[in-house]
C-alpha cells in the first residue's frame, strides 16, 4: 500500500531522520513483525542477488562488486557498509512479474479455474504456484535505477487505463513496500546519472529512502519517508532529526557517486535510433552478438512473456503458463511462414530500438534506466552505450542490395526478409 | 475420471549406437512411469520388456547414431513402420561423441580399441538419424531431459503439437535466476550457443554448459569461441585453442556449427 505513491505529506517528518542504533536491523524487524517477506540484496553464487532476507546479516556487509562489460566479480573488505554495491544481478521484475507463472488450469468438462492468480487445482501440472493473494512483501535496499525500473513497469503492467494491464502484477505491487537506498558506489557499467534516474533516490516511488553513511568504523543511516506507510514505518524505529552535517554528507556522497560514473548514453538516443534503421553498424553488432537473450532477461524493464499450454498425460487438465520470453529468440517474431526477424542484427536492432526509442511512443518514457545490467551480464560484453554512440555516427547507410550476411554457423544462407538489417 | 480412448497408441523404443542412457530416462520417469505405461501400449522396448510386437507403431523413440550398414537397413524398416518418429539424445540427433571418428581415421579407433579388429564391420562415420530418414521431432541432450520426453509423449498421445524451444540455454538460466557462471566466475560455458531444454542443469550447480543439447537457433559460435579464449580478467574463460576445440567437439561434435567451430581451433 502506498508504494509508488508520491509523498502525500501530512504525515511523518519533514526532513530526513537519522536512525539510531542499527537502523537497518530495526527497520527489517518492524517489517518482518508486520508479516512482510523482506526481499533484498544478498551474496549468492559469486554475485549480489535479490532473495528473501531472514536477518540483517544476510545483507552483503563489506561486499563490493566490480562490474565491467561482460565481467562481474565480488570483493570483500572488512567494512561496515551493506549497500556498497551497484545493481544486483537481477531486477525486481523477478518478484513482481515472475519468470514462470501459472495463468490458469482448465479441467476437462469445464474451466475449473482460470484468470490470473486463481487456484490451479489439486493435480494440475502447474509448475509455479499462482498467487491468489500475494504475500505482503518489502523490497529492501532498492537502487535508484531499479526504483525507476519499477516506475516504468508500473506504467505498463499496473495501469488499468492501458489495454495490457496485468492484475496479478498490480496486486503484487500493491502489497509491496519499497525501501530504497541511495547508491554511493556505482560500478563502471552504471550510467544512471546520465539517464536522470540516480545515483541518489529522487522524490517519489518509494515508501522509505535510506542513505548509508560511514562514520568511523560504523555504518549509519539517514531515512526519509515517501508515503504515509513509509512515515508510519519510520515512526516505529528510533530516530532523531538528521543534522545539517549529516545531510551535507549525504549530498556529497551522491555528488561523488555521480562524478564516479564513466559511462553515459549519447544525448537523445531516441532520435539516434529512429534514424539508424539502415545503419551499417547493425552488421557489426551481429558479428559479436550471441543472440542469447541475456540482455533482455537481465534488463529490469523488459517484460515480454510467452504463454504456453501443457496437458496432463490423461488429458484431464490443461495448464497455461506464462514464461519470460526474449526478442532475441526466433519464436518471438514467428508468424505464419516463419520468423520476421531471422538474424541477430535484426533482433538486436529490435531490442535497442524498442528500449531507447519506440518505448517513448508506446509508453511515454525511456525503457532504459541506466542500471548497466545488459552491459555487465552480456556474455561477450556488448555495451549499449557504445553501440548507441556508434549508431550516432553518420556513416553511409547501406543501400538494400547484395547478398544476405552469411551466418557464422555455416548453414545455408537464409532468405532475406523485409526486416533484416542491411548486409555488410 | 480419465476419458477412455478407443485404442492406446503403440510405443516403440529403438536403440542404435548409444549408451542406453536416454532410454533409461523413460524408465527414470518414476512418478509418471505407470501413467505412461497406462496411456500407451509398449510394443517394443527391450530395455523394459522382452515382449515385442511387430509394427506398425504410432510413436517410435529412436536412440543412437548410425554406425553400421545393418543399422541403416534396420532404421529404414523402423521408419516405414512408424507413424511418428522421435529421435532422442545427442547420438540420434547429431551422431554423438562417437562422431569424433567421422573427423579422424576410423580404422585407427578400431585398431586401438579392439583386440581383433578383423571382426569389426562399421561405417567410417557416425551420423544422426535425420541424415537417413525423415524425423518428426528431436529431443536433444546427453541424456535427454525427462520432462521434455514426457512433454512430447503427452502431446503426441493427446494429438497436440509438442513445444520444444530452440533458443539458447541462457534463457532458461536467467528464468531460473542462476548467476551467469561465465560472467561472474570465468567458467567456460557453451550456454549462449546451446539449445535450451535441460533447465540449466549444469549452471545451476556452478558449472559451465557442456553443450550437450547441441546448437541453438541463431547462435554465434565464432564470437563465443573468441570470448572463451579471452583471459578471465577480461570476462573470458582463458581457454587455449585445443580446449576450445574440445568444448565444441564433445557430445555434439558432428552437429552443424559445432563441427566447424571446433575445426577452426584444430
Amino acid at each position: 500500500m502506498g508504494a509508488g505513491q508520491p509523498n502525500s505529506g501530512g504525515s511523518g517528518e519533514p526532513g530526513p531522520v537519522r536512525l539510531l542504533g542499527d537502523g537497518v536491523a530495526a527497520l527489517m524487524a518492524v517489517l518482518r513483525a508486520a508479516g512482510r517477506e523482506v526481499i533484498g540484496p544478498t551474496v549468492r553464487d559469486g554475485a549480489i542477488v535479490l532473495r528473501p532476507l531472514k536477518r540483517p546479516d544476510d545483507l552483503p556487509r563489506g561486499w563490493h562488486d566490480r562490474q565491467e562489460a561482460g565481467l562481474y566479480r565480488l570483493d570483500w573488505e572488512d567494512r561496515p557498509t551493506r549497500f556498497a554495491h551497484a545493481a544486483p544481478a537481477q531486477g525486481w521484475k523477478r518478484v513482481l512479474h515472475p519468470p514462470e507463472a501459472c495463468v490458469g488450469t482448465a479441467y476437462r468438462g469445464g474451466i475449473a479455474s482460470s484468470a490470473e492468480g486463481a487456484d490451479a487445482g489439486p493435480d494440475g501440472p502447474c509448475w509455479a504456484a499462482p498467487e491468489a493473494s500475494p504475500p505482503l512483501r518489502a523490497f529492501f535496499g532498492v537502487r535508484p535505477c531499479d526504483l525507476a525500473a519499477l516506475s516504468v513497469l508500473d506504467g505498463i503492467l499496473a495501469n488499468p487505463a492501458a489495454g495490457y494491464h496485468d492484475p496479478a502484477y498490480a496486486r503484487r505491487r500493491r502489497d509491496t513496500l519499497v525501501v530504497a537506498a541511495d547508491c554511493a558506489s556505482p560500478a563502471a557499467t552504471c550510467f544512471c546519472a546520465g539517464m536522470g534516474t540516480g545515483p541518489g533516490v529522487g522524490d517519489s516511488g518509494f515508501d522509505v529512502a535510506l542513505t548509508e553513511l560511514v562514520e568511523g568504523d560504523a555504518a549509519v543511516y539517514l531515512a526519509r519517508a515517501g508515503s504515509p506507510a513509509g512515515a508510519a514505518l519510520l515512526e516505529a524505529v528510533e530516530h532523531r532529526p538528521a543534522s545539517d552535517a549529516e545531510r551535507a554528507a549525504a549530498t556529497d556522497q551522491t555528488v561523488r557517486a555521480t562524478k564516479a560514473q564513466t559511462r553515459a548514453l549519447p544525448a537523445d538516443p531516441r532520435a539516434i535510433l529512429a534514424r539508424a534503421t539502415e545503419h551499417r553498424h547493425w552488421a557489426d553488432v551481429a558479428a559479436r552478438c550471441l543472440a542469447c537473450g541475456t540482455c533482455t532477461l537481465a534488463c529490469p524493464t523488459c517484460f515480454c512473456a510467452t504463454v504456453e499450454d501443457a496437458t496432463s498425460l490423461d488429458g484431464v487438465t490443461a495448464a497455461r503458463t506464462r514464461r519470460w520470453s526474449s526478442c532475441f529468440t526466433e519464436a518471438f517474431s514467428y508468424i505464419h511462414g516463419g520468423a520476421v526477424r531471422g538474424t541477430r542484427g535484426a533482433r538486436y536492432r529490435q531490442w535497442i530500438t524498442h528500449k531507447l526509442s519506440a518505448w517513448y511512443d508506446q509508453f511515454g518514457t525511456s525503457g532504459c534506466v541506466g542500471c548497466g545490467r545488459c552491459v555487465t551480464w552480456c556474455p561477450v560484453g556488448i555495451d549499449i552505450t557504445a553501440e548507441v554512440a556508434a549508431l550516432s555516427e553518420t556513416r553511409p547507410s547501406h543501400r538494400r542490395r547484395g547478398p544476405a550476411r552469411r551466418p557464422v554457423d555455416g548453414s545455408a544462407t537464409p532468405r532475406r526478409r523485409k526486416d533484416d538489417p542491411p548486409a555488410p | 475420471m480419465a476419458t477412455p480412448t478407443p485404442r492406446r497408441p503403440r510405443l516403440a523404443v529403438w536403440k542404435f549406437a548409444s549408451c542406453d542412457g536416454c532410454q533409461l530416462s523413460l524408465l527414470d520417469c518414476e512418478d509418471e512411469l505407470l501413467a505412461v505405461a497406462g496411456a500407451v501400449e509398449i510394443a517394443y522396448f527391450l530395455e523394459a520388456t522382452r515382449a515385442t510386437a511387430p509394427g506398425p507403431y504410432d510413436v517410435s523413440l529412436v536412440e543412437g547414431s548410425i554406425t553400421t550398414a545393418h543399422d541403416l537397413r534396420r532404421l529404414k524398416t523402423i521408419r516405414r513402420r512408424s507413424k511418428v518418429l522421435v529421435t532422442i539424445g545427442a547420438c540420434a540427433t547429431s551422431g554423438g561423441i562417437q562422431a569424433l571418428k567421422s573427423m579422424a581415421d576410423a580404422g585407427d579407433y578400431v585398431r586401438a580399441v579392439y583386440a581383433h579388429p578383423a571382426f569389426i564391420r562399421t561405417l567410417d562415420t557416425s551420423t544422426p538419424i535425420a541424415d537417413h530418414v525423415p524425423v518428426d521431432y528431436e529431443l536433444r541432450g546427453c541424456p535427454i531431459d525427462r520432462g521434455q520426453l514426457l512433454h512430447v509423449l503427452t502431446a503426441l498421445i493427446q494429438g497436440r503439437q509438442p513445444r520444444l524451444p530452440n533458443y539458447a540455454a541462457c534463457v532458461e538460466c536467467k528464468r531460473a535466476g542462476v548467476v551467469c557462471v561465465m560472467v561472474a566466475k570465468g567458467e567456460p560455458c557453451l550456454g549462449p550457443v546451446t539449445q535450451a531444454g535441460c533447465g540449466a542443469l549444469c549452471p545451476r550447480v556452478g558449472r559451465g554448459c557442456y553443450g550437450c543439447f547441441g546448437p541453438a537457433e541463431g547462435m554465434n559460435t565464432a564470437a563465443l569461441a573468441a570470448h572463451l579464449q579471452t583471459s578471465r580478467d577480461h570476462g573470458g574463460a582463458g581457454l587455449d585453442s585445443a580446449e576450445t576445440r574440445h568444448r565444441f567437439h564433445l557430445f555434439n561434435a558432428n552437429a552443424p556449427g559445432f563441427r566447424e567451430e571446433g575445426q577452426r581451433h584444430g
